[in-house]
């Protein structure tokens, strides 16, 4: 009888831990599906940008077409609402740094991300509005969009590339 | 016993001054500088160039405000945490009150116009190459003439917080007759006009190596490792190798010029600050960088 008494405590605290487990593991996992939405997102500025880039870099022809139709994703991307894709506490600390960069200053008091984002998303816009008319203005344009990136890579990323 | 007692103290007295000679700060002499006039409109791209409001401007200024260069931003180090002093033309709380010579010798020397040793946090290490250009000089009297047109802030500089013996100026006299060699590093003589801007900005005025290269445990630079990578100071993350970096001199230039990297991702941490400078230069600045960089990965 006392065994069993040990052995139900036994299984009673194995069953605990276990749940207590399974919950951190469901936990991490929307964690990193939230954190593969936004690299997904970061993907896809880094290829529209390969394009407006190899043109301001003189490695394409300008082309007003593909010019346009990527400046207009750039813009559509930057205003998306990514709100559930940075999810509290889904930053480098918690995660580890092979899962993720984002500094957990991006979440703490006097975090000016929004202002960061915001930036970012202005930049696209004016982009977008010149994109087609000629290469000087696309080069005029691309500036802004490369410093609102590292505006907020500078001190919202682990730069340890 | 008496007779050793007093070899003793001769032994200490010579000691100390043996010390004290061997750490005087340097200056240089004032006719070296007796004829330079300075220009605003070239020291402006001298100021871009050496990074100085990278590290001088407060804390998180952005935009315009990065001209106010009133000190603030803290660099933590192995060696305790340097904090960037005012360098803004204020009269009394910054250096209003420098000459051109009071510049010279804190950048090419590490002296202040106290006659005291500066931090190497402060990249005379680099700039001290600056002299070995015939030009480097004169930059030095332009930048002092951009700096006096630059708006003055009287925020007063902040100690360095450091303990017992990296507190003592006096040692880093030592410090920089081991680890200051304020030689070229790519030594071989370049007969290109590009390559030779490119090792000035890189070796001297943009002191590169000062984050790139990595140092031994006293923070002395190891040249034979020149710009191969070098952890953090911070003690967080890595600096990358910009030796035998596999991109295009077009691919260098652009990310100066733009932060995007070949692949468009973008450049992150401190880098961050001198792609915003770098930016401000002529496309051939960037370009004499790139084919520097390039000649370097060319070499092994």
């Amino acid at each position: 009888m006392q065994h069993f008494k040990i052995l139900a405590a036994g299984f009673g605290l194995a069953a605990l831990l276990g749940t207590v487990a399974a919950s951190d593991n469901h936990a991490d996992e929307a964690m990193m599906r939230a954190v593969k939405a936004r690299q997904a997102q970061m993907q896809l500025y880094a290829f529209n940008l390969g394009t407006l880039g190899a043109m301001a870099k003189g490695e394409a022809d300008y082309n007003a077409d593909a010019a346009s139709a990527a400046a207009g994703n750039l813009a559509k991307l930057s205003s998306l609402n990514a709100m559930a894709q940075w999810p509290a506490g889904s930053d480098t600390e918690s995660l580890g740094r092979e899962a993720t960069g984002a500094l957990p200053a991006i979440w703490a008091e006097g975090s000016d991300v929004g202002s960061k984002a915001k930036a970012l998303s202005d930049a696209a816009a004016a982009m977008d509005a010149v994109a087609g008319q000629g290469i000087d203005a696309l080069r005029g344009a691309i500036g802004p969009v490369g410093a609102s990136c590292g505006g907020c890579h500078k001190v919202y990323r682990q730069s340890d590339s | 016993m008496r007779k050793l007692t007093i070899r003793l103290i001769a032994i200490g007295l010579l000691g100390l001054f043996a010390f004290w000679k061997l750490t005087a700060p340097k200056t240089l002499p004032e006719a070296a500088i007796a004829d330079l006039l300075g220009d605003a409109v070239n020291g402006e791209q001298v100021f871009w160039a050496a990074g100085c409001a990278s590290c001088h401007a407060a804390p998180e200024a952005e935009g315009d405000a990065k001209l106010i260069l009133a000190g603030g931003q803290r660099f933590p180090s192995p060696f305790g945490t340097f904090i960037a002093p005012n360098i803004s033309p204020d009269a009394t709380q910054g250096i209003g009150g420098w000459s051109v010579h009071d510049l010279a010798n804190a950048m090419v020397y590490g002296t202040s116009p106290e006659g005291q040793h500066y931090y190497p946090a402060f990249p005379y290490a680099s700039y001290s190459r600056m002299k070995l250009r015939g030009t480097g000089l004169q930059d030095i009297a332009d930048l002092h003439a951009y700096l006096q047109t630059l708006p003055a802030s009287d925020v007063a500089s902040r100690p360095h917080e450091l303990g017992f013996p990296f507190n003592i100026r006096r040692g880093l006299g030592l410090w920089k007759r081991a680890f200051v060699d304020d030689y070229w590093v790519a030594s071989e003589p370049l007969d290109d006009p590009s390559l030779q801007r490119g090792r000035y900005l890189v070796e001297a005025l943009g002191h590169c190596a000062e984050c790139h290269t990595p140092r031994n445990i006293a923070g002395g630079m190891l040249y034979d490792k020149w710009l191969k990578g070098a952890p953090d100071p911070s003690g967080k993350g890595r600096v990358p190798a910009i030796h035998a970096l596999d991109w295009s001199a077009t691919d260098i230039a652009y990310y100066l010029e733009s932060g995007f990297t070949p692949d468009y991702d973008s450049a992150g941490g401190h880098m961050v600050n001198v792609v915003e400078n770098m930016s401000k230069l002529p496309a051939q600045d960037r370009a004499a960088i790139a084919a520097y960089l390039k000649a370097l990965s060319a070499d092994d």
